[in-house]
């Protein structure tokens, strides 16, 4: 039975590998609440779709995005976005690096739901909701989280993103991880919020050294084009 | 008031399909118990757990909380081999440090 599952896996292994250049790839937003997710997906969409065009909201209230959302048709091109705007840095609002992307992935993107063990209504109450609408609430984030899990049968690569400012050894970002590797599905990891005073990229770095760690600002786009370039290089 | 733990046994695990052993923890952690598993369970076994305790959350269980040590890999660098796994309610148990061989916690009752 277990030979059977392993021969399973490595076929599926293979599949991947030889599929996997061919059409446009599944790029799930994996991570815990609050790490950004929504505010990366909307980053990427701004910067090589449409910049007036959100597929979530990002707020300070967890769980804000409980459906996972696909943006398909997504064209990362760094050749043409650095000869449509030679000086800056893919929408950063941090100062001017030197352009060297010349990377082309088509994908679609995939805004998940935030994993997590546990939802508990009394902490939405804490943000000011009203105890019906954080039962509500908590009952949707709960189906959010389901769906994202399943939503990995059909993912290509992850991007799974961690706060810098928080302690990345937790058991969620483990157990994605420990999920991709036995699915044999390419995994980067950004580590986001880097424009925090108390980030520490390197603690994700050092947690998980078996993986390519992007240190990244979502919300100012601070480093986004070594996230792309390494995107473009993984995920094609 | 008093804490249960149930520490189980490698041997136990192992002679469990994979559905038993999440009803099994479940159950066990539902009821307030701390429940700890020699060998533990594969990240895999681990994203059902936690899917299965998604579809269990209600207003008086607010789920788990789940630490691990991560498995080690085994023969020819294939087949991982899984470690220690302990995991209670989300309302009594916090992991306050957890490292690569560490796990602290605090355990408290409702």
């Amino acid at each position: 039975m277990k030979s059977k599952r392993r021969w399973k896996s490595i076929l599926t292994l293979l599949r991947r590998a030889l599929s996997f250049r061919k059409g446009t790839a599944k790029i799930g937003i994996y991570g815990p609440p609050n790490a950004g997710k929504t505010t990366l997906t909307n980053r990427i969409i701004h910067t090589f779709v449409d910049e007036n065009e959100d597929v979530g909201t990002a707020t300070e209230v967890p769980h804000e995005t409980r459906r996972a959302v696909r943006r398909a048709g997504v064209t990362i091109d760094l050749k043409a976005k650095s000869l449509e705007n030679p000086n800056s840095d893919l929408n950063s609002e941090s100062e001017v690096k030197p352009k060297r992307g010349k990377a082309k992935l088509k994908l679609d993107v995939v805004d998940t739901p935030g994993l997590a063990t546990k939802i508990d209504f009394h902490e939405f109450m804490a943000y000011g909701l009203e105890e019906d609408e954080a039962k509500r609430r908590a009952k949707e984030a709960t189906e959010g989280v389901i769906e994202a899990i399943k939503w990995l049968d059909d993912i290509d690569g992850i991007v799974l993103l961690m706060d810098s400012t928080e302690d990345p050894y937790t058991q969620t970002n483990i157990v994605i991880i420990g999920n991709m590797e036995a699915r044999g599905i390419p995994i980067i990891i950004a580590a986001n919020k880097v424009d925090l005073v108390d980030a520490s990229p390197q603690r994700i770095a050092n947690a998980f050294p078996q993986h390519s760690v992007i240190p990244i600002s979502a919300l100012k786009g601070e480093n986004m084009l070594d996230l792309y370039e390494e995107m473009a290089r993984r995920f094609r | 008031m008093e804490i249960k733990m149930n520490l189980i046994s490698e041997d136990k695990i192992n002679s469990m399909t994979s559905t038993e052993k999440l009803r099994f923890v479940l159950d066990g952690v539902k009821s307030g118990d701390i429940v700890v598993l020699e060998g533990g369970l594969t990240s895999e076994e681990q994203m059902k757990l936690i899917e299965l305790t998604m579809t269990e959350v209600d207003d008086d269980f607010s789920g788990i909380e789940m630490s691990g040590y991560p498995s080690k890999k085994g023969f020819l660098n294939i087949r991982k081999k899984t470690r220690l796994t302990v995991i209670g309610p989300a309302k009594m148990m916090h992991t306050t440090k957890k490292d690569k061989d560490l796990i602290s916690a605090i355990i408290s009752a409702i």
